[in-house]
């Protein structure tokens, strides 16, 4: 945060149409970079329309509710009276501050905008007031803003936004603007409605798959089913045969039907009988990959965090207890299909899609149409989830390599098959866990040894330094138990037989899992209580041991419970400064089956923006993390994915969704992010629960096929 | 060519018989808030009301859908128990993404319309066919009951 809000600056200037267009600059890159840019605005026009321009996207975490609402709060204007645009593609300008380039995710967005959007808020104000204050010949210090207008207090004259915008816009861009105090915030911390809902109730709300155009065609694809493979063969002529087909496109590694609607598309891919040449992985299987991360994780890693010596201490303990850790492949399956509408013309292509990095749309449908960037225009809409899986646009250059073959606009659609089985997965993690114990039973050393591909490698090669991905070590780096000797080491082992990327909860999810359920290992081995153990340990770490209480208190934590019922608890925290305690309470059927009763999680995010979208985040990230952690799981038998639909990779329902408490702290630490934690925490939660209720300790996921085997 | 009774109106299509009424909705008539999401009727994204009972659409050809009344997302909150469920969504804050709403408050509104005061039971019968992957389960329950609680005499825009 410091980094960045100290080298941010204001620009002003006229917007089209008349009135003031402010924005900001971030170098968020690093000092070498001689680049500044805007990255957000605020647009006031003369008729005094308020349009706010968002960089951030909406994918259900509320950031068309949460940005307006830092920029409102300082505008002084209300939620009312605001009007949001979605920002075109820019890396430069909409510059997410974390990440130094445009991106939804990683829950960056509160934590990374939070003064840089208030500052922008506050700076507009501030002209605002100063282009009054000058027309009325006064001090500004005796002027206020207040709902869109500035008032001279002492002779109650007013003037609205929109009869200053034009004077503000010639004004010079003060340096320091002051912003408000915590004490007179009108808008954050309150549960403001959201901005977008109205439309997502009646049908109107426009999200990428629901774009239409003049003289578009439908079109669905079928890409080889295994990683690298190609297509041999098809019969082109069914296809055609059937009423709708219009066209088919035939790539090396993909086929698309192109069809007046997607029923007849569908209808096309199925008469192709596609055959495929697999490629060099078609005899791969999950087993094979579990083979070769075990054979790495044999070999010491890049260390990435070291205190003391470990390896010294462990070997030295009255006790040692050590493990090893599974975590499988997983798709995102958001609600909304994988879509991408494109039209390419001889000089120009557009797209209309939802996607977390609009800017890398952009870029890659230049890269494949050979066009300039600025030849290509991006549409963004409302995303119908995202997860992770739209901060990747191999759907979009694939929806522009088959419409570069198609005359006019064509909407890409893929099935939900498509989707599961072409997904970029959360990878294949498995980690070596081990720790010394005193004669009490307490840790005096901690290894852990992660091994995975990194994606921060792939997706942003400068974030990948020394040999050391901050996304796989998210957490585990974090490890908040005061320890005397703690060593962490990462062992980057791609999974080239299947696509990998982020999935909500993010390096944090896996690792969370591990350290929290071997933790509970040792509390079990000491024969101590799992939240008194944990606490014994959280000296150094205040935050954490609060929301530990909270959590514990609530839950009615060491009440009795009837056989086979367990409750289990779990601790997260990592570099998105937000700390959160959960405890799950389970009942598990002598089948062998779980259903969670009851989620109470405590948490510290730090200041809170709006605190039921806060709330909402955790619901939802609880669920994903249920589902996730009972039943996710995609496996590979000849190189293909084994799972298609809703109807074997289960998530969960409402018939299976337990009763869900949040308990907020409330404090003025600086926001940390909210989208991710209540998918991370919720796992080893359930496994400690499963733990207490059958004696049974499962550190491989998912965990209801583990327990019933 | 079929005519379907579609939100009060007749409206003609040139589809094939075993077209599912999803894509005649989406990709025909233009009526995109009736949503794809898994094309077997897993998730209930596609909810319509045929007759007044929920359906997936993505499943019913047209043949099965003439001669009956369909009812959309975009015309729900003309009826009753459409129109208090749209209210308690937004009173309870249900929306997240977004994307599987307009198959929820089909389905719920089906229940609220024949059922003034569900049981969680009851609940989970009518909806869980209908995946949220955002997990806004816990509010589409409460939204639920508020809305079958409200009078029936709900003032339009109140």
């Amino acid at each position: 945060m410091d980094r960045v809000s100290r080298r941010e600056f204001l620009i002003a200037g006229a917007a089209a149409g008349g009135g003031l267009l402010l924005g900001w600059h971030v170098d968020a890159r690093g000092a070498t970079s001689p680049d500044f840019a805007p990255n957000a605005f605020i647009r006031i026009g003369t008729d005094g329309r308020v349009t706010m321009i968002m960089g951030q996207v909406e994918m259900g975490q509320g950031m068309y509710t949460a940005m307006p609402m830092l920029l409102a709060e300082e505008l002084e204007v209300g939620l009312d009276q605001v009007r949001l645009e979605h920002a075109p593609p820019d890396d430069k300008l909409y510059a997410n501050p974390i990440f130094g380039f445009q991106a939804t995710g990683g829950s960056t967005s509160v934590k990374g905008l939070y003064l840089p959007m208030r500052r922008a808020g506050a700076t507009a104000r501030t002209m605002l007031v100063a282009a009054a204050a000058k027309r009325w010949n006064v001090d500004p210090a005796s002027c206020r803003a207040e709902r869109g207008a500035v008032i001279h207090t002492p002779s109650h004259r007013r003037l609205r936004y929109g009869a200053l915008a034009a004077a503000a816009a010639t004004l010079p861009i003060p340096d320091n603007v002051a912003l408000k105090r915590p004490e007179d915030f009108k808008l954050i911390g309150t549960r403001a409605k959201r901005l977008d809902t109205p439309a997502k109730v009646n049908g109107t709300a426009q999200f990428g798959i629901d774009v239409r155009l003049p003289g578009m065609k439908i079109a669905t694809v079928a890409a080889s089913p295994v990683v690298g493979g190609t297509v041999a063969g098809l019969d082109e002529a069914k296809a055609m045969a059937i009423a709708g087909v219009r066209q088919i496109v035939k790539l090396d590694d993909v086929v698309a039907v192109v069809a007046d609607h997607m029923w007849a598309a569908k209808q096309g891919l199925a008469a192709l009988s596609i055959r495929w040449d697999d490629g060099p992985n078609a005899k791969v299987s999950t087993a094979d990959v579990v083979q070769e991360l075990d054979a790495a994780s044999q070999q010491p890693g890049v260390v990435a965090r070291k205190e003391g010596d470990a390896a010294a201490a462990i070997a030295g303990a009255a006790g040692k207890l050590e493990a090893v850790y599974q975590a499988p492949f997983l798709a995102h399956t958001t609600m909304e299909p994988i879509n991408c509408t494109v039209h390419v013309r001889s000089d120009g292509c557009e797209v209309w899609t939802g996607s977390q990095v609009l800017a890398r749309v952009q870029a890659t449908a230049a890269q494949v149409t050979g066009l300039p960037l600025e030849k290509v225009v991006v549409h963004n809409h409302l995303l119908g989830g995202g997860f992770g899986r739209r901060l990747e646009v191999d759907y979009v250059t694939q929806a522009v390599r088959i419409a570069r073959q198609v005359e006019g606009p064509v909407k890409i659609v893929w099935t939900r098959e498509e989707d599961v089985q072409h997904d970029v997965y959360r990878p294949y993690y498995y980690d070596r866990i081990a720790a010394g114990l005193d004669a009490q039973g307490k840790p005096t050393a901690w290894t852990h040894r992660l091994v995975g591909p990194s994606i921060l490698a792939r997706w942003a090669p400068p974030a990948f330094r020394n040999g050391l991905d901050g996304d796989a070590l998210d957490g585990a780096v974090h490890l908040q138990y005061d320890i005397p000797a703690i060593l962490v080491e990462y062992v980057r082992h791609e999974e080239p037989v299947l696509n990998t990327g982020f999935w909500r909860g993010v390096g944090v999810t896996h690792n969370t899992f591990v350290i929290e359920s071997f933790i509970d290992e040792l509390a079990a081995a000491a024969k101590q209580d799992p939240v008194a153990y944990r606490r014994a340990l959280l000296g150094k770490s205040p935050r954490a041991r609060a929301v530990l209480d909270l959590a514990a208190q609530a839950a009615g934590w060491g009440r009795p419970l009837p056989a086979r019922r367990g409750r289990g608890v779990a601790l997260m925290y990592s570099g998105w400064d937000t700390y959160v305690a959960q405890v799950a309470e389970v009942a598990v059927s002598d089948a062998g089956d779980v259903r969670v009763q009851r989620i109470v999680c405590a948490v510290d995010c730090g200041t809170v923006v709006n605190p039921d979208i806060v709330k909402a985040q955790i619901e939802g990230g609880v669920v994903f993390g249920i589902g996730g952690a009972l039943w996710g799981e995609i496996t590979l038998k000849n190189g293909r994915v084994e799972q298609s639909n809703f109807n074997n990779y289960r998530t969960l329902r409402m018939n299976e969704t337990p009763l869900i408490e949040v308990h907020l702290v409330r404090n003025l630490e600086p926001p940390g992010g909210i989208g991710e934690p209540g998918t991370a925490v919720t796992a080893p939660a359930l496994a400690n629960a499963i733990f207490a209720a059958t004696g049974k300790r499962i550190r491989k996921l998912p965990l209801v096929p583990a327990l019933k085997t | 060519m079929a005519t379907l009774n579609i939100n009060g109106r007749d409206v003609t299509v040139d589809v094939p018989a075993d077209m599912p009424v999803l894509w005649v909705l989406r990709d025909v008539v233009g009526l995109t808030g009736t949503k794809f999401g898994c094309g077997i009727a897993a998730c209930g994204a596609c909810t319509v009301h045929l007759d007044g009972q929920p359906t997936r659409s993505c499943v019913t050809p047209v043949s099965a859908a003439v001669g009956k009344r369909i009812t959309t997302i975009e015309a729900i909150g003309a009826t009753p128990a459409g129109r208090r469920v749209q209210q308690a969504w937004l009173d309870l804050e249900v929306v997240q993404c977004g994307y599987c709403q307009s198959g929820q408050i089909m389905s719920a509104a089906a229940l609220v319309a024949k059922n003034s005061n569900p049981s969680d039971a009851d609940i989970d019968a009518a909806m869980s066919g209908n995946v949220c992957r955002c997990g806004t389960y816990q509010r589409i329950r409460a939204a639920i009951k508020q809305a079958a609680r409200a009078p029936s005499a709900v003032k339009a825009g109140g």
